[in-house]
């Protein structure tokens, strides 16, 4: 890959970094996603809303090829993803952070922070990562699964930071967390953003969603229904309670 | 110092060395197992008869090509372990699926094949190998004599047990295989081409059967039977140190050869069954095993 595509990864004819068309997924026999249609623009956040059930864990998953069978076309950086392996996808310049966090606990902190290998030039050094969430750093010997549920989420974030990933894909990161460590979070995905980083975000939560996304689709029985950019979202309120049954 | 409870030092002494001696082979081939099932959910039952292999080839090393035994220390491991990787990558990988009774039942078969195969061929009656001329004699110890193989065998073990150690809880590949063993998929998510991994382990935790039956070919006769006499006491070994624990199998091992050697002293009617009578109490204190995780 030439030099300057290592700033700005990606930028195809159209200017999505990602782009999913009629992406369609099954988990062996129960057909889980009829025709996901979204784009997200480098250094874009953007939300997938969306009740329990509608699909968005395993919009990410798919994008990852963590489902057992896809159809459809998800291309990044102009590359199409469907028939390639995991580690490729991975290696194409996507980060993957999963709902359960996915901390082993047979590691200790360190050896999970480092676990990821680098994939591109361009990843945080590991003294950005302990300045980002200084948390770890006291707790690097730590085994990782004794870290408090914040601190998890933060480890199983920074932990693709350092890859040189381009497109970050999280999956619920402030489920089950104390207010404070949420705004916390949130604080960390402005962060990124600001780096420059392009974050793909699963959330029930709207209101968190409200403080760091550009722009959110809503899902709903395996589509995505709606678009509603972040400006719009106070007009959009009563559309989204309605889609949300918040 | 001639007798101690009432046992001649020299037979002591002797019957723990054998037991040492027998614990390091305990010790080798159970982390073969322990590292091929943590990653693959796999019970290798074809484990003996890869160890026999090793036995094998390191004596057809020696008679038809001429290569000796420290030669056979370094090529059988990446010979025998090469036909790990290609049984692995041509069968166990599709059953990886199914229930772990597949597995068993695979491996097991092909044990069985490979042991006829070589029973065929060779007899049974056994095939003698020489130890090589820089480790025969003994050394007099003062209270007994230590023949100069069997310290290099418990020696040899030991280092290969802590290299494995240290390769698996201290190096980054390492932190892979346990990191893939808890979540594969999501190891591969991470980067990492998980299923090569799994065939080249399973190629490893064979060559090292395969290393253990070439450090075996001096000891015991090179016979098709020797990797099955042996892995009924290393499934026991597995068991009672506790499924997938890398320490768990070294630890257990050389403990329960000592153990054995020991009942052949003081209770000689005892020392077959006494490994399996630990592992019965084992499995009803301590289902997951010593140092398993429950």
């Amino acid at each position: 890959m030439a030099d300057g595509m290592v700033r700005a990864p990606g930028a195809d004819v159209t200017g999505e970094l990602l782009a999913v068309r009629r992406l369609e997924a099954w988990y062996g026999e129960s057909h889980v996603l009829h025709g996901v249609d979204l784009d997200i623009r480098p250094g874009e956040v953007v939300t997938l809303l969306g009740r329990n059930g509608a699909g968005k864990t395993t919009t990410l998953r798919a994008v990852m090829g963590l489902v057992g069978r896809r159809a459809g076309s998800i291309r990044y950086a102009g590359r199409e993803l469907i028939g390639v392996r995991p580690d490729v996808i991975a290696r194409a310049g996507i980060g993957y952070c999963p709902e359960e966090r996915g901390i082993f606990a047979s590691l200790d902190v360190t050896e999970n922070l480092m676990l990821p290998p680098v994939v591109r030039p361009g990843g945080l050094s590991i003294a950005e990562i302990h300045d980002l969430f200084p948390n770890l750093k006291e707790r690097a010997g730590s085994q990782g699964t004794k870290l408090s549920g914040g601190e998890q989420q933060m480890l199983a974030i920074a932990r693709i930071l350092r890859t040189g990933a381009k497109l970050l894909l999280l999956d619920e990161p402030s489920e089950g967390l104390a207010p404070v460590i949420v705004q916390q979070i949130g604080r960390m995905i402005r962060e990124i953003k600001a780096r420059g980083f392009t974050v793909l975000l699963v959330e029930q939560n709207f209101r968190f969603a409200q403080t760091v996304a550009d722009r959110h689709y809503v899902m709903e029985h395996g589509r995505i229904v709606d678009m509603v950019a972040n400006a719009e979202l106070a007009s959009s309120l009563d559309r989204l309670h309605q889609y949300l049954g918040v | 110092m001639d007798e101690i409870f009432g046992i001649p030092a020299p037979l002591l002494f002797g019957q723990l060395l054998l037991g040492l001696i027998n614990g390091a082979f305990y010790a080798m081939l159970s982390l073969g197992l322990a590292v091929i099932f943590g990653l693959l959910n796999i019970i290798n039952f074809t484990h003996g008869a890869q160890f026999m292999m090793g036995a094998f080839a390191a004596w057809m090393l020696l008679n038809w090509v001429g290569l000796n035994y420290w030669v056979a220390l370094i090529l059988v491991p990446i010979i025998i372990g090469a036909t790990g990787v290609l049984m692995e990558w041509l069968m166990i990988r599709r059953l990886y699926k199914l229930d772990h009774l597949y597995g068993l039942l695979l491996t097991f078969g092909i044990g069985l094949i490979v042991e006829g195969l070589f029973r065929n061929e060779f007899g049974s009656s056994g095939l003698p190998y020489q130890i090589p001329p820089q480790l025969s004699g003994a050394w007099d110890l003062g209270f007994m004599f230590l023949p100069v193989y069997r310290g290099w065998v418990v020696a040899f073990a030991l280092v290969i047990c802590l290299a494995t150690w240290i390769v698996i809880e201290k190096t980054r590949l390492g932190a892979y295989l346990r990191a893939a063993t808890e979540n594969a998929s999501l190891v591969q998510a991470f980067g990492i081409n998980v299923p090569r991994m799994v065939t080249l382990t399973y190629g490893a935790g064979v060559g090292l059967a395969a290393l253990a039956g070439v450090l075996a070919a001096p000891i015991y006769s090179v016979n098709p039977q020797m990797g099955s006499n042996l892995i009924i006491v290393v499934f026991a070994v597995v068991v009672i140190g506790g499924m997938g624990s890398i320490l768990g199998s070294v630890i257990t091992g050389f403990g329960l050869g000592v153990v054995e050697g020991l009942t052949k002293v003081f209770w000689p009617e005892a020392s077959a069954t006494v490994i399996f009578v630990i592992m019965a109490i084992v499995l009803l204190a301590r289902p997951a095993g010593l140092f398993g995780r429950a």
